[in-house]
């Protein structure tokens, strides 16, 4: 029997760039929403541990290689990039991988192009690297991730990645814009 | 008229541009105001209600006059200020309010009849007939005042909105401005420094100060290279700061591209900036006020410091021959600068009968303009000296200063009141009106450049302090420290013509006192009354002079009058600006299914539900209306197979050892006794016992399921959860996110779903073994799926869900195998007919204002546990016969359409609210059952069943008599779906 083509979530529409920036979608990742349950936060957190992981604190991130586990919420951190080792039984587990389209903004121009779409201080003192936030991306609901000094990582719902791509898209020709006048 | 040598302009740099259809030039650091009076241009526009000719008064952005309209089409944008826009090469401007054309306006005759057209005149006029008002003397009088109008039609142009943060906050780069943002920028502070014009540097770019003995205007750019190499400076030109907001918050407006020619579409024409900032700086300077006298709105009557700093920074004289009246020492300035670049000073008139002012040029001191001449263009001033003697002046420029207003307004803006300084005759702000915000040079009412410089500073070293930055070293240059000399003085007495104040709203001194006389006498009251200070300019140039001059008519001190309400914006905003990102379908995020794409290559129109976008229909060749693709629809799935994108509604995963017992808090019957592998129908009700939602939920293994909402109930129920366990219930032990995105859910009904199903189901299924109601795992080509037995249609019914990004392929192939078997997708219409005929509720029935008893489902309310909304749904009235009860509707005669809005009234009673019985919450037609058939609320339309009533629709006009059913029409025992 014929078997399903994938399609991504930014499928036909990244990447995209402006002089100065870049925007292209992130390959398929495993996400994994952990939520720990009552008094097992300890254990979530060993667990995390033996994955060369740990639980993320609010607003951070912990990295190793290809995995990285974000905090989402309170009480909640997505898993990336790795199966839910050992978590079974300890902290509610639920596939997110489809859920979210996640892209990749870079290039010196990459906080200016977020200071359009995101009300937050995005000033490297007050979001340094690793650092992870649940925002609004224009009117969309978002997490967002410094990667690196002019580096973001954007997740916003898969179905809105059309109205994503477009605003950031737009967001970057306007500074492109800028710089030419 | 040009001066050789004089200005910062770049003569070098020739620019073309249009003003009211002529052809002119001008010079690269132009404005358009500075560009037409070099070009000898006096008349820039007309009053708002008088239609008196006009010219360019200041040279800011709080000018009153020079108001005109830029652009073209649905791009033209009103009521910009000639002083503020920069000339480029695709300029095109015209004048406003005169018809036809700005020389010859035959509306000017408002101004022969304005001894009638005073304030309050049209409220006592036009009262009678009483309705004419509305339809005949608003429009007309409306027609003919006014400022410039906008296009009517859609600007599509780029607007943009953005977010900055900083340390420090300096508004104006004036002396106080450039000191303040040095001393904090050398301390390593993050500094946003923002100023209104195209070229920082404030007033030291209008006058002919020096600045630590250079020339101001090369001091300033000393300064702003020196900021614009560092790296924690940012440096916004064009930049208006229009309010100060709670959290340190400010709003600002930036002129991006108007001042472009020819700019990319992509480039905003302005953006509205939200600065957040620790702390601020006001530095934004003062206005210049105006006295009021006869006439004094002609063109060429100008502030004094608009005069020479047209001089000083475009190299423009303003007249042939100068006339200066002034009540201060500063407008000797202008005298001065004048002369000394040549141009002829007709006279220095001033109020003080002790001013001491040595000139090439008569001095004519204790004496006062009584009038002046000339309609289109000033001829003459007329003059009276201090025995009274007139004398008349030949002069085509009259430079007025009144003495200056402190730009306090931003530090009004969380409702402080300034206060009044008698030996300035200004008010001046107080300190902490806006917290964190410091006010420094002219805006504190600190007038000499030496006191801007030094109060820059100051304010920047206390910011550091505040901040805990250490201070660097910064050299306060030396500058003139001339003293301010003024007497108050507002208004020559004894005026035979109208003396204008509010320039802008055509409001004089007569109607200041007209609003004192008919006991308008509060400042906010004589404000409401007249109009003044409610124009573009909102009173920058006016409302300190109306103020003292209703305090004089009322006896009271001009401390104690006060000013009115200082709100934001400080200058006008435009709406596109504060929209920006809004425009057409910005105005809300697109959410798509993974079928969206297929649904659109097969011609389906597409309807938003909620955020998402959903295909009403699958037009097929030959269908001409979307009734006939619905009905087609219908039979495929009451006949073959249908399919369906399901994504959409809300899912929700919840888990944990007290998942079940939150589900039968949440739902009005018991969760916790379903088993794994089994779906359960579930009704919701708010805490005011009302409907809120219904769905199923699965129970996917112990302790885990799966909810799921309506479409457009989906966040709504995800949050009303979340405050259930967050406020009922923290410490039971359960985890719930939303799955909705990760999911492509497609239903598959119609009598060969499970047909259809098992072709590509690695392991077939029969009824045995996933009866009704059942929900387990499944793989299909490859992928592990869930699979749920469930139905909205009343048929054999299935729901597939796959991992999102197998959805787009799932749902071509699962089409193209319902299509082999003679079926094919169906949209919303043939959706909403199946529920219809099988009287299944969606939001139109439970809209918020229903009980479970209305609906018919009082018995999904267990009476053997709590759950949210039981004790309300048990209050007296929510229950009974006086309720108005879900019914089927079904017409006498089949083929009478019935529409959803119509409201029932019994057989024989007339069709009025009195008589209200009910009303139709779904209609359409039934293709299974060959009928009009609609669903209702009926009061005790239970017990009503097999009668008649009226239908009466008062908006279409339509009446149809029905026959009240049960909200069942189909297939009642349920046969069809559980077979």
């Amino acid at each position: 029997m014929a078997s399903l083509i994938e399609t991504t979530a930014c499928e036909g529409l990244l990447p995209v760039a402006t002089q100065d920036v870049t925007l292209g979608e992130l390959p398929f990742a495993c996400i994994t929403s952990v939520a720990p349950f009552d008094g097992r936060q300890d254990a979530v957190a060993a667990a995390l541990k033996a994955m060369g992981l740990g639980w993320p604190g609010p607003g951070q991130s912990v990295r190793a290689g290809d995995a990285a586990c974000f905090w989402a919420g309170r009480d909640q951190a997505f898993l990336i990039g790795a199966a839910p080792e050992g978590l079974a039984g300890i902290a509610a587990l639920t596939d997110q991988s489809d859920g979210w389209a996640r892209m990749h903004l870079e290039g010196p121009g990459a906080e200016a192009v977020l200071a359009r779409l995101i009300a937050l201080d995005l000033r490297p003192a007050a979001f340094p690297e690793g650092a992870v936030a649940r925002t609004g991306l224009g009117h969309m609901m978002a997490v967002l991730l410094r990667e690196g000094p002019q580096s973001f990582q954007i997740m916003v719902f898969r179905s809105m990645a059309g109205t994503a791509v477009h605003n950031l898209h737009q967001a970057m020709r306007a500074i492109a814009a800028r710089a030419a006048v | 008229m040009r001066i050789a040598g004089k200005g910062l302009v770049d003569g070098s740099a020739t620019i073309g541009f249009r003003f009211d259809g002529r052809d002119y030039t001008g010079f690269a650091g132009d404005t358009l105001a500075s560009a037409l009076l070099a070009s000898g241009v006096r008349l820039f526009g007309r009053s708002f209600k008088y239609h008196r000719p006009r010219g360019v008064m200041t040279t800011g952005a709080e000018e009153p006059n020079a108001l005109v309209t830029v652009g073209r089409g649905a791009r033209a944008v009103p009521n910009v200020r000639a002083t503020v826009q920069e000339i480029h090469g695709g300029l095109e401007a015209r004048g406003q309010n005169a018809w036809p054309s700005l020389g010859l306006d035959l509306m000017a005759v408002n101004d022969l009849f304005a001894p009638f057209f005073g304030a309050g005149f049209y409220y006592k006029t036009f009262m009678w007939p009483r309705a004419f008002w509305e339809r005949l003397y608003e429009p007309l009088i409306r027609r003919a005042a006014g400022l410039g109008a906008l296009s009517g039609r859609s600007n599509d142009e780029a607007y943009e909105k953005a977010w900055a943060f900083c340390d420090l906050l300096v508004i104006g780069a004036g002396p106080a401005g450039l000191m303040a943002a040095l001393g904090a920028a050398r301390a390593g502070a993050e500094v946003i420094l923002a100023d209104e014009d195209s070229r920082m540097g404030g007033r030291l770019l209008l006058e002919s100060h020096e600045v630590a003995g250079r020339a101001g205007a090369d001091w300033a750019g000393a300064v702003l290279a020196e900021l614009g190499a560092m790296a924690n400076v940012r440096l916004m030109t064009r930049t208006t700061v229009t309010g100060a907001y709670d959290g340190g918050t400010y709003g600002a407006l930036e002129r991006v591209g108007l001042h472009v020619a020819n700019p990319s579409e992509d480039l905003p024409r302005e953006c509205f900036w939200r600065i957040v900032a620790r702390r601020a700086v006001l530095a934004g300077g003062a206005h210049e006020r105006q006295i009021a006298f006869a006439n004094n709105d002609r063109p060429g009557i100008m502030t004094a410091g608009a005069v020479r700093g047209y001089l000083n920074r475009w190299g423009v004289a303003a007249g042939r021959s100068v006339t200066v009246f002034a009540n201060n020492d500063d407008g000797h300035r202008t005298a001065r600068d004048l002369v000394a670049a040549g141009v002829r000073i007709a006279a220095l008139v001033d109020v003080r009968e002790d001013v001491a002012m040595a000139g090439d040029f008569p001095v004519h001191a204790g004496a006062r303009v009584i009038d002046t001449v000339g309609r289109q263009s000033l001829r003459e001033v007329v003059i009276a000296d201090r025995e009274g003697r007139v004398s008349r002046i030949a002069s085509d420029c009259l430079a007025v200063s009144g003495g200056w207003n402190p730009a306090l307004h931003l530090a009004c803006h969380m409702n402080g009141r300034p206060v009044w300084r008698e030996d300035i005759a200004a008010f001046v702000p107080k300190p902490g009106m806006v917290p964190g915000m410091r006010v420094a040079g002219a805006a504190n009412g600190a007038f000499s450049t030496q006191a801007c410089l030094a109060e820059g500073l100051a304010a920047a070293a206390a910011v550091l302090d505040d901040l805990g930055f250490k201070a660097a070293p910064v050299d306060l240059p030396e500058a003139e420290d001339g003293a301010v000399r003024i007497r108050a003085y507002w208004e020559v007495p004894g005026a035979t013509h109208r003396a204008w104040l509010d320039f802008a709203n055509d409001v004089t001194t007569k109607d200041v006192r007209l609003a004192a006389q008919e006991n308008f006498a509060s400042v906010e009251h004589m404000k409401r009354y007249t109009t003044l200070g409610m124009a573009p300019d909102q009173g920058k140039n006016s409302s300190v002079t109306a103020l003292a001059i209703l305090a004089e008519t009322t006896g009271r001190g001009i401390a104690e009058t006060g000013t009115t309400t200082f709100r934001p914006p400080y200058v006008p905003v435009s709406i596109a600006a504060l929209g920006a990102g809004g425009q057409g379908r910005g105005f809300a995020p697109k959410r798509l299914t993974t079928s969206d794409r297929a649904a659109r290559e097969r011609g389906a129109p597409m309807i938003e539900a909620g955020l998402w976008y959903r295909p009403s229909y699958f037009p097929r060749p030959g269908e001409a209306t979307w009734r006939e693709a619905c009905d087609r629809e219908v039979a495929m799935v009451r006949d073959r197979v249908g399919v369906c994108d399901v994504s959409t509604l809300g899912k929700i995963d919840i888990q944990g050892p007290d998942a079940g017992r939150f589900l039968d808090l949440v739902y009005s019957n018991t969760f916790s006794t379903l088993k794994p592998g089994r779906v359960r129908y579930g009704l919701m009700l708010r805490e005011d016992g009302m409907v809120m939602d219904d769905g199923t939920t699965a129970c996917l293994g112990p302790g885990h399921y799966l909810m799921t909402t309506t479409t457009a109930a989906a966040g709504q129920v995800m949050r009303h959860l979340d405050f259930v366990q967050q406020a009922h219930c923290h410490d039971w032990d359960l985890r719930m996110i939303s799955v909705t995105e990760a999911w492509a859910q497609f239903a598959v009904a119609g009598p060969l779903a499970r047909d259809l199903l098992n072709s590509v189901l690695a392991e077939p299924i029969d009824g045995a073994a996933f009866p009704f109601l059942a929900c387990g795992e499944v793989r299909l080509m490859g992928v592990a799926a869930r699979l749920f037995r469930i139905s909205f249609s009343g048929e054999l019914g299935f729901e597939v869900a796959v991992p999102a990004r197998y959805g787009a392929a799932l749902w071509r192939d699962l089409v193209a195998r319902a299509e082999s078997l003679g079926g094919g997708a169906y949209g919303m219409e043939a959706l909403n007919v199946l529920r219809i005929e099988k009287g299944f509720v969606t939001h139109a029935e439970i809209h918020g204002r229903v009980t479970a008893f209305d609906i018919g489902l009082q018995a999904m309310v267990s009476g053997k546990k709590d759950c949210i909304g039981k004790a309300a749904s048990t209050r007296p009235g929510l229950s009974g016969p006086e309720r108005e009860q879900l019914v089927g509707l079904r017409p006498v005669a089949a083929d009478r359409a019935i529409a959803a809005g119509a409201h029932l009234f019994d057989e024989a009673a007339e069709a009025v609210s009195a008589n209200d019985r009910g009303y139709v919450t779904s209609a359409c037609w039934s293709p299974t059952l060959g009928s009009h058939l609609a669903l209702g609320f009926l009061r005790d339309g239970r017990a009503r069943i097999g009668t008649r009533v009226r239908l009466v629709d008062h908006l279409r006009k339509a009446e149809v008599l029905c026959e009240v059913t049960d909200p069942v029409f189909f297939d009642p025992e349920g046969g069809r779906a559980r077979g």
